[in-house]
């Protein structure tokens, strides 16, 4: 059953290398072909699944060995895999999420000329992510890391024509690349620490490393986080990824990849678990983007960009949770799988109205769609309610435990992460039904696209609808899943760890506060939102919605703390290298060539002359001879 | 006489002969020149020997005859051939030899 694991991976890697190899032979048929890899690969994760359920506890984490990568004296690579409980629940949401959206895809991309490639960068992305999920050691697990950016870069730049989408595709590259430098760093800083990379001897000595030592290592893995989950300081990059097709911003976006500094941390538990500073960072990190994006969320009028927003700030809950300790890794994974069935199906939903609408994306030119697109209206909104944290729904249950362990936290700093989660709840429902009403209530905005088409708004095909129905079950029905009897957390409590913290609230009273706030949130939305028509032209807004609207001067600020000084640094360091450097060997140069054309007119050719500068020299010679004997 | 006054006009003949190789253009004086300067050579050597009642000077002097004489063919030849192909006995016209 073992030999299922690189299998897993094995099937979109060779439905990868087929599409992207295979050239147009594969056109006819090549997105029915990467779909069946990916449902293949699903297949597999169902049956390690079932093997993995009918083993007792302390059996069901496995090891499989596939090959010596690197062995050079004490370094020692391997291509080896570990499937635990924590690497299983992301596999299914891998597989599974990700099979959807293959067969969304199909219907979604079926105009596009090159819908071959855009399957084959998405299972090279599944392959990617399997494997980072699946690595039982750092580097290869920095493997998959680095790969699942290629995808994303791939994926985010598909429209490359476009210069937003290559640019986007370029940013999100470059952004990643940093937070890529503090996995590497963390990774050499671990072997010479702990003199191996692999999880089992790392989180085994971890106890025994300096304080410093784990606190650095725990920072840079943060930092790695940030970059690929789009947390501040690193998140700039995401609200543009959103250039990329619609479906690549449900799977990679918002679904699967972003969710992987989630991962990063609860996977490095033992480590962040012994260095406090690191942990406060992260849950720093996760405070500030959960706000971060949630006010981005509000004031975006294009409905992908306000989604990621929302995806910011959702990932926030989650690393935020994974910064809690023992208290909330359960409960950030738990999230994360709740979040990555209502986000697809969000995004999704989104894709299908834009399909409908001639590609626009301005929610200001929607309206009133519910009645033109039922069942997008129906998922859309079930997946409303999940985010919101409607009681019921996933998201409820998620995020209201997430609320709680904050609370749990103890002291100040509970209170404080509490108030925050809260805020971010009630922030949340805001956006969102704003999201909601602008889309599929109120009047008609609709506007002829550039070309002068009026939009016809129709309910998408079959292939687009069914993902998003069963997305929609999965957003209504897994968080009740995974709460009854604390399933998840029983299920993952073997990996990570679980304590139950002391919260000063009881449970009760966090989820009337939670449902007190999320109500507030929807309320205001609906009053703002719901009882006026809303302005096709964006009012000038507050100096904070206009900040909002350029994700909080995000750009501006890197351009003026990065980009403006690293410009100015590369100018002196031109000017010098060019005057200063370049003058001196250029001075030298010119001098020794002017001397040498001096020095050529010595030799005029004439064979007297010659003679003549022959006696000369043995005249000069004899004459120091004689001089030196008489001395 | 004292043997001296043949190392003067061996001095003098040599120089007769330098200043002619530094002064005269056409080959075949230069050549001569060469040739006075060699012989000049010999004399001081023939001198010397005769000054310290030792022969290795004189067995010098045949040595610079024969080698003289080698030069005097392959020179002559390079000369003939020079005026062949350029119409000219005069050194300063050999001058491609320069940048």
């Amino acid at each position: 059953m073992n030999s299922l694991i690189p299998l897993l991976i094995a099937a979109p890697l060779v439905g990868a290398a087929l599409l992207l190899l295979g050239g147009r032979a594969l056109d006819r048929f090549g997105h029915w072909l990467g779909t069946f890899a990916s449902l293949l690969s699903f297949v597999f994760a169902l049956l390690l699944f079932s093997s993995m359920l009918g083993r007792s506890v302390d059996q069901r984490p496995v090891r499989e060995h596939l090959f010596s990568w690197i062995s050079v004296g004490t370094f020692q690579a391997d291509v080896s895999f570990q499937l635990d409980q924590l690497s299983m629940t992301f596999v299914l949401l891998i597989t599974g999420v990700g099979t959807l959206i293959h067969v969304y895809s199909v219907g979604y991309m079926a105009h596009d000329e090159r819908r071959r490639r855009f399957f084959g960068y998405l299972n090279l992305f599944l392959a990617a992510m399997l494997l980072l999920v699946l690595a039982d050691n750092y580097l290869l697990l920095y493997v998959g890391w680095e790969g699942v950016g290629l995808a994303s870069y791939l994926l985010i730049g598909f429209w490359q024509h476009k210069p937003a989408a290559a640019t986007a595709a370029k940013k999100a590259f470059i952004v990643n690349r940093v937070g890529d430098m503090g996995l590497s760093i963390a990774i050499m800083l671990m072997f010479t620490q702990f003199g191996s990379f692999a999880f089992g001897p790392v989180f085994a000595t971890a106890h025994q490393a300096s304080q410093g030592r784990l606190t650095a290592i725990g920072l840079l893995l943060l930092l790695a986080a940030c970059g690929k989950s789009a947390q501040v300081p690193l998140q700039s990059w995401l609200g543009d990824a959103m250039e990329g097709p619609t479906p690549v911003s449900a799977l990679i976006h918002a679904a699967t990849m972003v969710t992987a500094g989630v991962y990063l941390i609860t996977r490095s538990n033992a480590i962040f678990d012994l260095a406090p500073t690191a942990q406060l960072a992260v849950v720093c990190v996760g405070a500030v983007t959960l706000i971060f994006g949630a006010i981005v969320g509000c004031a975006k009028d294009d409905i992908k960009k306000a989604l990621a927003g929302s995806t910011m700030s959702q990932i926030g809950y989650m690393i935020l949770a994974a910064g809690l300790g023992p208290i909330g890794y359960v409960f950030a994974i738990m999230h994360l799988v709740t979040h990555g069935f209502f986000k697809a199906g969000l995004f999704l939903g989104a894709g299908s109205v834009m399909h409908g609408m001639n590609d626009e994306v301005n929610m200001r030119h929607y309206g009133g769609l519910r009645k033109y697109m039922p069942i997008t209206y129906v998922t859309f909104g079930l997946g409303y309610l999940a985010i919101i944290g409607f009681p019921g729904p996933s998201g409820f249950w998620s995020k209201d435990r997430i609320i709680e362990a904050a609370f749990a936290k103890g002291g100040t700093e509970g209170w404080i992460l509490g108030a925050v989660t809260l805020i971010g709840a009630a922030v949340t429902a805001f956006y969102m039904t704003r999201v909601m009403i602008m889309t599929f209530f109120g009047e008609k905005r609709w506007q002829p696209d550039a070309e002068g088409h009026e939009p016809h708004p129709h309910e998408s095909p079959k292939s687009m609808t069914v993902p998003m129905i069963l997305l929609a079950f999965g957003s209504v029905f897994a968080g009740g899943l995974f709460v009854l009897n604390n399933n998840f957390q029983h299920w993952l409590e073997p990996v990570t760890g679980f304590s139950e913290g002391n919260s000063p609230l009881s449970s009760g009273v966090v989820m009337a506060l939670s449902i007190a706030c999320m109500l507030a949130g929807a309320g205001l939305a609906y009053v703002v939102y719901g009882r006026s028509p809303v302005p096709a032209v964006p009012p000038v807004g507050s100096a904070l919605t206009r900040a909002a609207r350029r994700d909080l001067l995000q750009d501006d600020f890197n351009h003026a703390v990065l980009v403006r000084p690293g410009s100015a640094l590369t100018a002196a360091l031109v000017f010098f290298d060019s005057k200063g450097l370049d003058g001196f060997v250029n001075g030298l140069a010119a001098s020794i060539g002017g001397i040498s054309g001096r020095l050529r007119r010595v030799q005029n050719g004439y064979v007297r002359s010659y003679a003549l500068s022959m006696f000369g020299g043995t005249l000069v010679l004899v004459a120091t001879t004689l001089l030196m004997r008489s001395v | 006489m004292n043997p001296v006054n043949y190392l003067y006009l061996a001095a003098l003949l040599f120089t007769i002969g330098a200043s002619g190789v530094l002064i005269r253009r056409n080959a075949i004086v230069l050549f001569m020149c060469v040739e006075l300067m060699l012989n000049a050579s010999n004399l001081a050597l023939v001198t010397f020997s005769r000054l310290h009642d030792n022969l290795d000077g004189q067995i010098l002097a045949f040595f610079t005859m024969v080698v003289a004489a080698a030069e005097v063919v392959v020179g002559l030849a390079i000369i003939v051939s020079i005026f062949r192909t350029r119409h000219s006995a005069s050194v300063d016209d050999s001058n491609l030899m320069k940048l």
